[in-house]
């Protein structure tokens, strides 16, 4: 079992929908979820069309919660009505980017409330077929949603005639194997069929021609999560949570140099710097903030000058970054920002599946030039060669690996040259120490 | 020889699915969970089940992390040093691992009750430093925290 509560503290300024039966005992059980609303959101879902279903999604202004953003109720919109080939409804909880561990809480505390949007999911593209699909590291939650699968199945809520609607849903958990590229959804739909996770060409997208090549839907845990909410109360009041075209909440993972990590549901369009100072208790042991990655490890570090955005999609793109997979990781003034984009660099390298040339040479490339650097035997040209050789790999691949790779590490050129300088200048890394001490 | 209970596992997974090589990541998962490793003879027998050659199950063995064709130690110690964990010491509680256990990435201890892996993240994120010893999380990790630890499964290791 997981050490969760010893960093799941709350904050005043949370705004609970997906993580509000968060700390009820026996959450997951579906007896407690039936309780406090469960299932009330599917109901109302059989009663409707199912074209009203994903206008209801694509209203309310939910975007995919998995890093790219984009509106669910869109996505679902894709999926061919009449198709003579079934259709699938794959979850996708390979939750792998790093500074990103919202979906654990999510399947641990509330496998219902996923299961229970991906029977919405289900029911608006008209699929009777859904899997989800969980990293392999997340054993005990592949058992804790096993469980609440048996459940549902038990009590009518998955099968055949579900609550005698006539919709038919079957839905089983799969495991990963250890493989960051199998969150991309090309790449899972890949591996789900059993291949390596290698990629796909797109298009055709998966709403088209996804698993065993039929029209797919695949969505994260925390895009699904919502949904029952939002057939429960409206699209109208989910998207007036967040901000414009940004509807909802958000579970942001505060980690890193920070008081008080934690995963917070807060309000789209949250202002980051309060999110490190007030929800998170400041930058840890007093030090100065350095600057923050807002989305997980694929994105563009903010500077300390930068923090001073909305935390919703639009908002931190805007500020030239991404919101990404929610995982907000701040970085204090004792950090190396060389040791930080090194040990980026060397995550993508390790994690390149190879299909695509410059992801697979420029990622071990920008490994070895950083790993280099950083132990003191780094040239001058260095900082130029580093950043044409990420500029290279960015948009020149299938999937986004390749630009996860490069964002970072352009942004850390870039932004701190300076610390990169210094390094040269002393011939070694100028922060003896690079992370505080765990003694 | 596997057993008839993960025989029967295999029948039921295979079963979810409309084809059946969909089947071979999670049951070299399961097989493995139950030998220690991937044997040569759960490989012919996830093949022979899912009706796909060997090599194919072998190709898919290459690809994913976590799956190995070789034993490892009882307690396989998954050190965890990506971003969130770096800022909060993870490079310093693989170090202390590794002096604790004697061995380095990828190493086995000769009485084979440990096992080192330093690992990309685990989805720990906010109780960093975290690891993991086989699927069981250990999470906001001090050298006093995995003293005990190892003190712990070294005396389960022995039973």
């Amino acid at each position: 079992m997981a050490d969760y509560e010893n960093y799941a503290k709350g904050s005043p300024l949370e705004v609970k929908v997906i993580s509000k039966r968060f700390g009820i005992p026996n959450s997951a059980s579906i007896d407690v979820f039936l309780k406090h609303e469960g299932y009330k959101g599917l109901e109302k879902a059989l009663k409707m069309a199912p074209d009203d279903v994903i206008n209801e999604v694509k209203n309310s202004g939910l975007r995919g919660r998995g890093g790219a953003g984009f509106n669910a109720g869109m996505k679902w919109s894709f999926v061919p009505r009449q198709s003579p080939k079934p259709k699938y409804v794959v979850c996708n909880a390979d939750e792998s980017e790093p500074g990103t561990c919202k979906d654990r809480p999510l399947m641990e505390y509330d496998p219902h409330q996923m299961i229970e949007g991906i029977l919405i999911a289900g029911y608006a593209i008209q699929s009777q077929q859904g899997y989800i699909y969980i990293r392999g590291e997340y054993r005990y939650l592949q058992e804790i949603v096993d469980r609440a699968l048996e459940e549902a199945y038990a009590r009518g809520y998955l099968g055949k005639n579900i609550l005698g609607s006539g919709f038919n849903f079957d839905l089983s958990t799969h495991t990963g194997a250890g493989a960051y590229e199998c969150g991309e959804e090309t790449a899972l739909l890949n591996s789900l069929e059993g291949l390596r996770g290698y990629p796909r060409v797109k298009p055709p997208f998966p709403a088209v021609v996804g698993l065993y090549g039929c029209p797919t839907v695949i969505n994260n845990v925390e895009t699904l999560s919502n949904v029952p909410h939002i057939l429960l109360d409206g699209a109208e009041w989910y998207a007036k949570l967040g901000t414009p075209k940004n509807g909802g909440t958000r579970l942001f993972c505060l980690s890193g140099c920070i008081a008080r990590p934690g995963v917070y549901e807060l309000p789209m369009g949250f202002p980051l710097r309060r999110m490190i100072e007030e929800v998170g208790g400041g930058v840890l042991n007093g030090k100065k903030l350095k600057g923050v990655i807002p989305g997980g490890s694929s994105c563009p570090v903010l500077t300390a000058d930068e923090v001073d955005v909305a935390m919703d999609f639009d908002s931190v793109a805007k500020a030239g970054s991404m919101l990404g997979s929610g995982g907000v990781v701040v970085i204090d003034e004792d950090t190396c920002m060389v040791k930080v984009a090194q040990r980026i660099a060397k995550f993508y390298a390790h994690e390149s599946c190879g299909w695509c040339v410059p992801c697979r040479e420029g990622t071990a490339w920008l490994k070895n030039l950083l790993d280099r650097f950083h132990s003191g035997g780094g040239v001058e040209d260095d900082m130029d060669t580093g950043l044409d050789v990420a500029m290279n790999i960015l948009g020149k691949t299938l999937c986004p690996l390749g630009d996860a790779a490069a964002m970072p590490a352009i942004s850390i050129f870039k932004k701190f040259r300076h610390e990169f300088e210094e390094h040269l200048k002393l011939g070694r890394c100028p922060y003896e120490k690079h992370s505080v001490s765990v003694a | 020889m596997l057993s008839e209970a993960l025989k029967a596992k295999f029948d039921k997974i295979i079963a979810r699915y409309p084809l059946k090589r969909s089947a071979i990541v999670p049951l070299l998962m399961f097989a493995q969970d139950e030998i220690g490793y991937v044997s040569d003879e759960a490989i012919e027998e996830i093949a022979r089940r899912v009706e796909v050659r060997p090599i194919e199950v072998i190709e898919d063995i290459g690809y994913y992390s976590m799956l190995h064709r070789q034993p490892i130690g009882k307690y396989n110690f998954q050190v965890c040093t990506n971003v969130s964990c770096l800022l909060r010491g993870g490079e310093e509680i693989l170090e202390h691992c590794s002096k604790k256990l004697g061995i380095s990435h990828k190493q086995t201890t000769p009485d084979g009750t440990f096992s080192l892996e330093e690992v990309e993240c685990l989805g720990a994120c906010c109780g960093a430093p975290a690891m993991q010893v086989n699927y069981d999380f250990y999470e906001n990790l001090t050298p006093a925290k995995i003293d005990a630890l190892i003190e712990k499964l070294r005396k389960n290791g022995k039973d």
